[in-house]
């Protein structure tokens, strides 16, 4: 889970970390209130979007008044920053930078461990610098028993070659940023830049903070994170209802069980769609999980008959503790449930735990738009074929 | 042979008591798995009656290990007491741990990943894994022992269903040992553990390795299949539709910027003469093709 710059902005200074005043808006009259209440000569307008790049996009803007920094939030608010709405803009205090530094910590899977990146060259995209220069990017791993201790703090900066008189100050902010991550249950903290401004102090200027959502137990504070406003409203329901679904922008709608064999019966169905006019693709991830019951199967197939872009459908369960037969309820159950509102044909492949039975059940019920394919590779093909006739086209499928 | 697990094994489970547990138990059990005791602090001296047969429960896993020579423990319990028992499992010095627990913090798992290679007895997996089957021997984990049989491929794999869609598609040849490692960003055992493995067991002719987005594990598993692998390897890698930044189901299947894709997975593993299928069909039909040259 990303948080916004403001969220990890308090928790910077929840932790010590020196940061700038910075205060939201939604509104740009908010945004003016807020200009005045910081009261300094310039402010900065940052939009607060979850996605990098939006310097370039226009994102960010100086004002020197409260009048104009109502008008820069006017321009920001409402912008599309890569598929990304602007719904709040953060108005922070101008900052007077004499050096631009970077700073991260990471999960490091290859490691198993932890890595901390530092250079004196911030302000840039991490990815070009680490392309372009790579010597100017110290890489520190972190022992994950130690953590980011003074000792590795001071590691740290002189492997990424701070002047001797910043060492201190800077190693003691990086050790905060480490307490910022192990105390939150982070997978990333990024400081970008890190500044040293005129008057000699380091500050954080800009952060980014991923949360590990698995720890989500033992930190109820999150709760206030949710902003679920600012997704696709499908995956809104489905995140209510329990789902674990991903929009995608096909026509062929995907129900499974399992994230690997989703992921690979997506893959199927883009490969059985290749040779197909219009090449349709899957519409969606949907992993109703092992185990799943027919009320989940039913949720699900409900959220996909709902995406306006389906076509086709395709149920590929491989029953290892999924009974295949409370799949086969699930779909029966979901068909009454929907009624006249399914109206999208369903290739449906069950193998594996109680597969005869699950197999008898639909055949029995002789649904008119349910239809069984013996493999994953045939229910694929199915499916795919389905949502090209289903378009309207007038293609000879035989 | 097969590999860290064969009929000797004799199975502890931390979390019997539990639902979960207690299901997963009663189906080892069915399969052929010498369950010996069950570990539920606070519920020793108890036993739980699985098919008539009683199986004593003990309140840490050193009493089990003491009374019962158990050298195997399958973990069931939930993701915030996970820590703690594979750290338990770990002090007893266990051969193996396998942690079937899901929604395990990450943080808890680099924890006892490293306290585990600190000890340097007891190999973990998973945790978020399906755990894994010696056909014919012993079954740890929630792997469906009626796939398929005894046979010599071995397979590891990120991915439970996969795994049980790969064992389906080849079950008339039959596995060796089939290892779920589980689709963590961060797990006990990888993909090269398993392979070097498979590569010093005599009962193993060749190997499937079935991978998938995030992360770089197949490119390394690649390196060490061109470096130390004398035995066949056919891949698979699912996720080539998948959106950058989206996890897909998988805390770990997530695909950062360009790194962790499936085609420059497919891409290494090819580079080191493994051949990859483009759909777990295609797969199976290119190992296949590697039993029949034998």
């Amino acid at each position: 889970m990303d948080l916004f710059e403001y969220e990890a902005r308090e928790l910077f200074e929840t932790h010590g970390v020196p940061v700038l005043r910075g205060i939201t808006a939604s509104t740009p009259e908010q945004a003016r209130v807020a200009a005045e209440e910081l009261g300094t000569d310039v402010v900065v307008i940052k939009a607060q979007v979850k996605t990098g790049g939006r310097g370039r996009a226009g994102g960010v803007k100086l004002a020197r008044s409260p009048q104009e920094a109502q008008a820069r939030a006017a321009d920001i608010l409402g912008m599309d920053i890569a598929g990304h709405r602007v719904r709040t803009v953060m108005v922070a205090e101008g900052a007077d930078i004499a050096a631009e530094f970077y700073f991260s910590l990471l999960l490091d899977r290859a490691s198993r461990g932890y890595l901390a990146m530092c250079s004196v060259e911030g302000g840039m995209d991490i990815e070009t610098l680490a392309r372009e220069r790579p010597q100017a990017l110290a890489r520190v791993p972190v022992d994950p028993r130690r953590g980011l201790d003074q000792a590795k703090a001071e590691e740290i900066v002189a492997a990424a070659g701070f002047a001797e008189a910043d060492r201190a100050a800077v190693a003691s902010v990086l050790v905060r940023l480490g307490e910022v991550y192990r105390a939150n249950d982070a997978t990333l903290v990024e400081v970008n830049p890190l500044v040293k401004t005129r008057d000699g102090r380091i500050v954080a200027l800009d952060g980014k903070v991923t949360l590990d959502a698995n720890a989500a137990f033992r930190h109820p504070e999150w709760d206030r994170y949710r902003d679920e406003d600012s997704d696709d409203p499908l995956e809104v329901r489905a995140r209510a209802k329990g789902l674990n679904y991903v929009k995608l922008d096909g026509s062929v709608g995907v129900i499974g069980n399992g994230a690997g064999l989703v992921m690979s019966t997506l893959d199927v169905v883009a490969k059985a769609g290749e040779g197909l006019p219009g090449s349709p693709r899957p519409a969606n991830f949907l992993d109703i999980g092992g185990g799943a019951s027919a009320e989940v199967m039913a949720n699900g197939l409900d959220i996909i008959i709902s995406d306006d872009q389906v076509k086709s459908v395709l149920v590929n369960v491989f029953g290892g503790i999924t009974a295949c037969s409370e799949v086969a309820k699930g779909i029966i159950d979901a068909l009454v449930m929907l009624g006249d509102r399914a109206t999208k044909p369903i290739v449906v492949r069950l193998d594996g735990n109680a597969v005869e039975v699950g197999r008898h059940m639909l055949l029995e019920a002789a649904h008119p738009l349910v239809q069984l394919q013996d493999t994953m590779d045939a229910a694929a093909r199915r499916a795919a074929e389905l949502a090209i006739s289903e378009r309207g086209s007038n293609v000879d499928l035989a | 042979m097969s590999i860290w697990l064969d009929q000797t094994s004799k199975v502890i489970v931390q979390g019997m008591t539990g639902s979960e547990g207690g299901k997963h138990t009663r189906r080892m059990i069915a399969s052929g798995t010498r369950i010996v005791g069950g570990v539920t602090p606070g519920k020793g001296g108890q036993a739980v009656t699985f098919e008539e047969r009683p199986v004593p429960v003990f309140d840490t896993v050193a009493q089990a290990k003491e009374a019962t020579g158990a050298n195997v423990s399958v973990i069931f319990v939930p993701a915030p007491r996970a820590r703690a028992a594979v750290i338990e499992a770990v002090d007893a010095e266990l051969d193996l741990a396998v942690v079937i627990t899901e929604g395990v913090p990450v943080a808890d798992t680099v924890d006892f990943v490293a306290y585990a290679q600190g000890r340097g007895s007891t190999r973990l997996i998973g945790p978020n894994c399906p755990g894994l089957i010696s056909p014919g021997k012993s079954n740890v984990g929630i792997i469906p022992a009626t796939i398929a049989g005894r046979g010599r491929i071995g397979l590891v794999s990120k991915s439970g269903t996969l795994t049980y869609q790969m064992m389906f598609e080849l079950r008339d040849i039959g596995f060796s040992t089939a290892v779920g490692i589980g689709g963590d960003p961060v797990v006990g055992t990888t993909h090269i553990d398993a392979l070097a493995a498979f590569e010093a067991d005599p009962e193993t002719d060749c190997v499937v390795l079935i991978g998938e987005i995030g992360g770089d594990a197949e490119e390394r598993a690649a390196e060490f299949v061109a470096s130390h692998m004398t035995k066949p390897v056919v891949g698979y890698v699912a996720g080539f539709t998948a959106p950058e930044g989206r996890t897909m189901g998988h805390a770990g299947a997530i695909v950062t910027g360009s790194a962790g894709t499936a085609l420059a997975k497919k891409r290494a593993l090819e580079a080191a003469g493994v051949r990859v299928g483009r759909t777990p069909s295609e797969t199976a039909a290119l190992m296949r093709q590697i039993v029949a040259a034998l």
